[in-house]
């Protein structure tokens, strides 16, 4: 990295139990096929899986890459930087991301829950990090983008969060504008 | 029947792993994907369409090109639909599957209309699409819509054009450079992220105009910037302005206040970028680094392991160069070393390390050693590397830090961790003459019970080489001969020459080594049978106890002067014949291998903080050189080598450049030479050193190199004898003499005879600067003050007219040849005087800090006070000589 360039995101990993893919997405050209994908995956999970990323974001080193970790339930999250990267900004990704996921997931944050939202957590990769960018790190704002458009309108406003209940609020209105 | 069958099936499937996706087969989701081309589209459905195939995708599955063809165009029918929540799916799958040219046109007019569209959502995500897929000429077509979307009140949209204008700017750098206005108005938005993707837009279209940047930095430190991320890049940006102001330094660092006072914003991000910029400002002072240090010492007692790794790493960067600035850390540090993260925890001693003084070490060491015993083998590494520097650092420590090592040598560990501590006893053996009789004792009981071949013959060699030259090296016999005994071929193969090492070197050993030599002739191995057949015969061992011939010895311990790899090369291409496999065919040129090797640690797979190498990590691959060298071995630590001097002209016949080691009683010089003549070969090379100019100086040992063929580098050395600790300078005439051969350039074989030749070399001069090391302090104020006064010497010399103040003052920095500190040897132009602070180690290891305080009269005479502080008075008189001599 340039010392005087953009901060850079190399991938978000988000991990079952058994260290498979729920979803992922890289950013940078440190590893170009799939396999070379898996295996760091792999050595991420290993490496991670004995440490205790639960109440606070954990970090480790390798290959001359900052990874910044958190496990919730069976679901383990990883954000992967250059080793120049300011670490606190990669957290700061990561902390979006789990936020996110969380509202998006309703507290039910587990495999299950997350494949059976895909869709949700996809797009909830896609406005976090452009090609490496930071879009944005608040995890109010990212599930609030996300559920513009997917929010189960049946689903009870108790259960939402007020930006998701803003959120649907103005999809209604789109919906209306639209048809 | 099958009812309950399927349901235990379900329920096992609940616990295993359940999964939407579980079963998906790309073939029949490809099928399911006809349900895009339905005229009555099912928005729900074709979003599950989407993400299985998002998920095949995801998983690493790859569709074909007609695959990604048929998807593209059957996705690009769901435009039709006005379900919200599809069309960002939609979104999604272009982006995707990064159709070609000719497809893109077919989605052009359904994104620009998204572009246009009232739904905010719609417009940020389509100009994210369209960026994405377009090229050159369609980017012309909507340019006009993206500069309205950088100053779009909507902070979504705006900000995804901006980010869009970064990754475009790659690829189309002329048309992005035309929104500069835009983007600038962008920077001033009052959404924070748009102002952050504005202010990296920006500043990318400028990078190349150091007055733009310049100004746009300055601009923002004035006015308000809205977000922590924004605020890190401007702390970049800053740190960059200051690095390329470097070269017109006066007084002040431009920024240094505001980098400052961004230690107090409320964002740790923000606090840890400043922190991290000032800390590697280049020649930053210890004042400069105070507040720095103590934010950072701050986060070292957070509860957050990610702000407790930042400040840790940074810390120990910087206690690479100024191990003094964060000594203060040294308690928070300890506290650190049972940290629950491991690499905290490893870097925390790497620090302490590097920051600890010689009364610390020993509680060090109790401390690592609990520690050592729950990490993993990558990051023990890291400790043996970085005890290792602590060792050579404090000599006198060496006990505690030796007896570390071999207590952990003891100890479970994989291959490379322990070839570290054996490389680190090793090196401390070779450095440390104190340190040898028991490092020695350390290797040959892991001998005993190692189950690494490598290592087994590594320290056997080893053995060879230092065991017969103890006071008593009868007692290592036992621990080689159990090898014979115990070992596999290879390791009992280089017993039996290490054995007969010890026979050539130690008379009175000669019966026992006999025997046991004989002994070694009923090996069931073939090389073990050979080698003892082999070493008998040699060293005489039909009865007769004779002195060891010098040959004999020789052959035992002459180092093979071509590189191994080259020879295996040359043995592979060698095919069988009438004609004897010649040794002197093979290249001797080293391919740069030793300083590789040295730098090869630091890029270890942890990249946890690299080991506290000095910076002259090529003088340890001179020393491996030349303690290889037996006529030099015994020349004790090598003190300096100088850098390369050229004794030819560029493009002569043979070029030839010489390094000066300097021992504390000793001169090698290493004369590096280069054949440039195809048609001829040099033998015995040798360079005729005349020292009539250099009297103290007697020659003692000559290494000619035997041969040196065209265009493959080779070495030939010359040591002198000089008085003990003092800085005899000299001039010295050399003479390269040679036999020269003809080679016949289409068969490349050179003719039997050969004519002595002679070609002279420019002069050699020994000055006063080759006795001192460049060693910076971090505080020069701090380390004159605890040097003190009592060997203080002060006076004042005229230097005559000079050209500049600058001038004079290099002169004297190159003269004395130490380091400068503090950025004090940056003279401001035109000033009138100037006080220049300098350090280093004299040989005899003194410490020796001068200051320098110049003035230049109307005439541009410049008049120099000269004050300088050793630990001894003799030297600091040797550096008054030095000035006033030079």
């Amino acid at each position: 990295m340039e010392k005087d360039s953009c901060p850079l995101v190399k991938n978000i990993l988000l991990l079952d139990p058994e260290g498979k893919r729920v979803a992922v997405k890289y950013y940078s050209d440190d590893w170009p096929t799939n396999s070379a994908k898996l295996a760091y995956e792999k050595s991420v999970f290993t490496k991670t899986q004995k440490t205790n990323a639960r109440t606070e974001a954990e970090i480790t080193m390798f290959d001359n890459n900052i990874v910044i970790y958190k496990f919730v339930q069976d679901l383990h999250f990883f954000v992967t930087g250059g080793d120049d990267e300011n670490e606190l900004i990669l957290d700061a990704v990561l902390q979006g991301f789990v936020d996110a996921v969380t509202l998006l997931l309703r507290n039910k944050v587990d495999k299950s829950e997350a494949l059976e939202n895909l869709d949700l957590i996809l797009l909830c990769l896609d406005e976090i990090i452009d090609r490496g960018m930071i879009l944005e790190t608040d995890g109010n704002a990212i599930a609030g983008k996300v559920a513009t458009s997917s929010v189960d309108p049946a689903a009870p406003l108790s259960e939402q969060t007020i930006s998701q209940a803003l959120a649907l609020a103005r999809e209604h209105l789109t919906r209306s504008l639209l048809s | 029947m099958a009812q309950p069958l399927i349901k235990k099936d379900d329920d096992r499937d609940d616990e295993a792993e359940y999964s939407p996706f579980l079963g998906i087969e790309k073939g029949a989701v490809l099928q399911e994907a006809r349900v895009f081309n339905d005229p009555q589209l099912d928005p729900r459905r074709c979003s599950q369409v989407i993400t299985k195939l998002l998920y095949l995708l995801n998983q690493g599955e790859t569709f074909t090109k007609i695959e990604a063809t048929e998807v593209f165009f059957a996705v690009t029918k769901l435009f039709q639909s006005k379900d919200t929540g599809l069309r960002r799916m939609v979104y999604l799958m272009i982006k995707e599957l990064s159709p070609s040219a000719d497809e893109v046109i077919i989605v052009t007019s359904s994104l620009m209309k998204d572009m246009n569209s009232k739904t905010d959502m719609y417009r940020a995500n389509a100009i994210r699409v369209l960026c994405r897929i377009t090229d050159g000429t369609l980017l012309t077509q909507i340019e006009r819509y993206l500069k309205q979307a950088i100053v779009d009140k909507n902070p979504v949209v705006a900000s995804a054009a901006l980010v869009s204008g970064i990754h475009l700017l790659q690829t189309n750098p002329e048309i992005v450079k035309r929104w500069s206005n835009e983007v600038q108005e962008a920077v001033q938005s009052r959404a924070a992220l748009v102002q952050f993707h504005a202010l990296a837009l920006l500043h990318q279209i400028r990078q190349n105009d150091r007055l733009a940047v310049s100004k746009l930095v300055s601009n923002l430190t004035r006015g308000t910037v809205r977000s922590p991320l924004a605020q890190c890049l401007l702390i970049r940006y800053i740190s960059q302005v200051i690095r390329e102001s470097g070269s017109t330094q006066t007084g002040d660092r431009p920024f240094y206040d505001y980098l400052e006072g961004c230690l107090r914003h409320k964002a740790e991000m923000v606090i840890f970028e400043a922190a991290r910029a000032i800390t590697e400002l280049s020649g930053v002072t210890s004042r400069e680094l105070t507040p720095a240090i103590t934010v950072l010492q701050l986060f070292l007692s957070s509860s957050k392991p990610v702000l407790r790794f930042a400040a840790v790493r940074t810390l120990n960067k910087v206690a690479m160069t100024h191990p003094m600035a964060v000594t203060n850390c040294n308690i928070d540090m300890e506290s650190l070393i049972s940290d629950q993260n491991r690499s905290i925890a490893t870097l925390a001693i790497t620090t302490l390390l590097k920051t600890g003084n010689e009364s610390s070490v020993d509680r060090l060491m109790k401390q690592i050693t609990n520690f050592m015993s729950d990490i993993a083998d990558e990051f023990k590494i890291v400790v043996v590397e970085a005890i290792r520097s602590l060792c050579l650092k404090f000599p006198l420590k060496y006990r505690s830090l030796m007896n570390f090592l071999s207590n952990i040598l003891r100890e479970e560990g994989g291959f490379e961790y322990k070839k570290a501590i054996v490389d680190s006893i090793v090196i401390l053996i070779r450095d440390i003459p104190d340190a040898k009789e028991s490092g020695l004792l350390h290797l040959c009981e892991f001998i005993e019970d190692c189950e690494f071949t490598y290592l087994s013959t590594q320290i056997l060699h080893f053995l060879g080489v230092e065991g017969p030259k103890t006071s008593d090296p009868s007692k290592y016999i036992r621990y080689i001969y159990n090898r014979v005994i115990l070992e596999n071929a290879t390791v009992r193969a280089s017993a039996v020459s290490t054995l007969a090492k010890f026979g050539a070197m130690v008379d009175s050993l000669k019966p026992r080594i006999f025997t046991l030599l004989r002994r070694c002739l009923f090996d069931s191995d073939d090389e073990v049978r050979d080698r003892a057949t082999l070493y008998l015969e040699m060293l005489g061992g039909d009865g007769e106890i004779v002195e060891t011939q010098k040959d004999v010895k020789e052959f035992l311990f002459g180092s093979l002067d071509v590189p191994l790899s080259n020879l295996e090369t040359s043995l592979k291409n060698y095919e069988p014949s009438e004609e004897p496999f010649d040794i002197n065919s093979v290249p001797k040129e080293v391919k740069s291998q030793p300083l590789a090797e040295k730098k090869a640690p630091n890029k270890k797979p942890t990249g946890l903080g690299a080991p506290a190498t000095e910076p002259s990590s090529g003088i340890d691959a001179y020393e491996k050189l030349l303690s290889s060298i037996p006529e030099f071995s015994s020349f004790g630590k090598l003190f300096k080598s100088s850098a390369p001097v050229e004794l030819t002209e560029a493009e002569t016949e043979y070029a030839v450049n010489v390094v000066k080691h300097i021992f504390d009683g000793h001169v090698v010089f290493q004369y590096n030479c280069t054949n440039t003549i195809p048609e001829q070969l040099l033998e015995n090379v040798t360079v005729i050193v005349d020292p009539s100019e250099a009297e103290e100086f007697a020659e003692v040992a000559s290494r000619p190199l035997r041969s040196l063929p065209y265009d493959s580098p080779g070495q030939t050395f010359v040591a002198f004898q000089k008085p003990e600790g003092v800085p005899a300078v000299g001039k010295f005439s050399n003479i390269l003499r040679f036999i020269v051969k003809e080679v016949d350039p289409s068969t490349g074989e050179a003719e039997e005879d050969g004519v002595e030749d002679e070609y002279q070399l420019e002069d050699l001069e020994i000055v006063a600067a080759d006795y001192m090391l460049k060693v910076g302090v971090s505080n020069f104020r701090n380390a004159w003050e605890t040097m003190g006064p009592d060997f203080e010497k002060v006076d004042e010399y005229g230097l005559g007219p000079r050209e500049s103040l600058v001038e004079a003052v290099n002169a004297v920095i190159n003269l004395l040849g130490m380091q400068p500190c503090e950025g004090t040897e940056v003279v401001p132009s035109n000033s009138r005087s100037h006080t220049c602070l300098l350090s280093g180690v004299f040989i005899g290891n003194v410490k020796v800090l001068v200051r320098l305080q110049f003035g230049l009269d109307s005439n541009r005479e410049v008049a120099m006070k000269l004050a300088v502080r050793s630990a001894d008075e003799a030297v600091s008189d040797t550096i008054h000589e030095i000035v006033a001599s030079g």
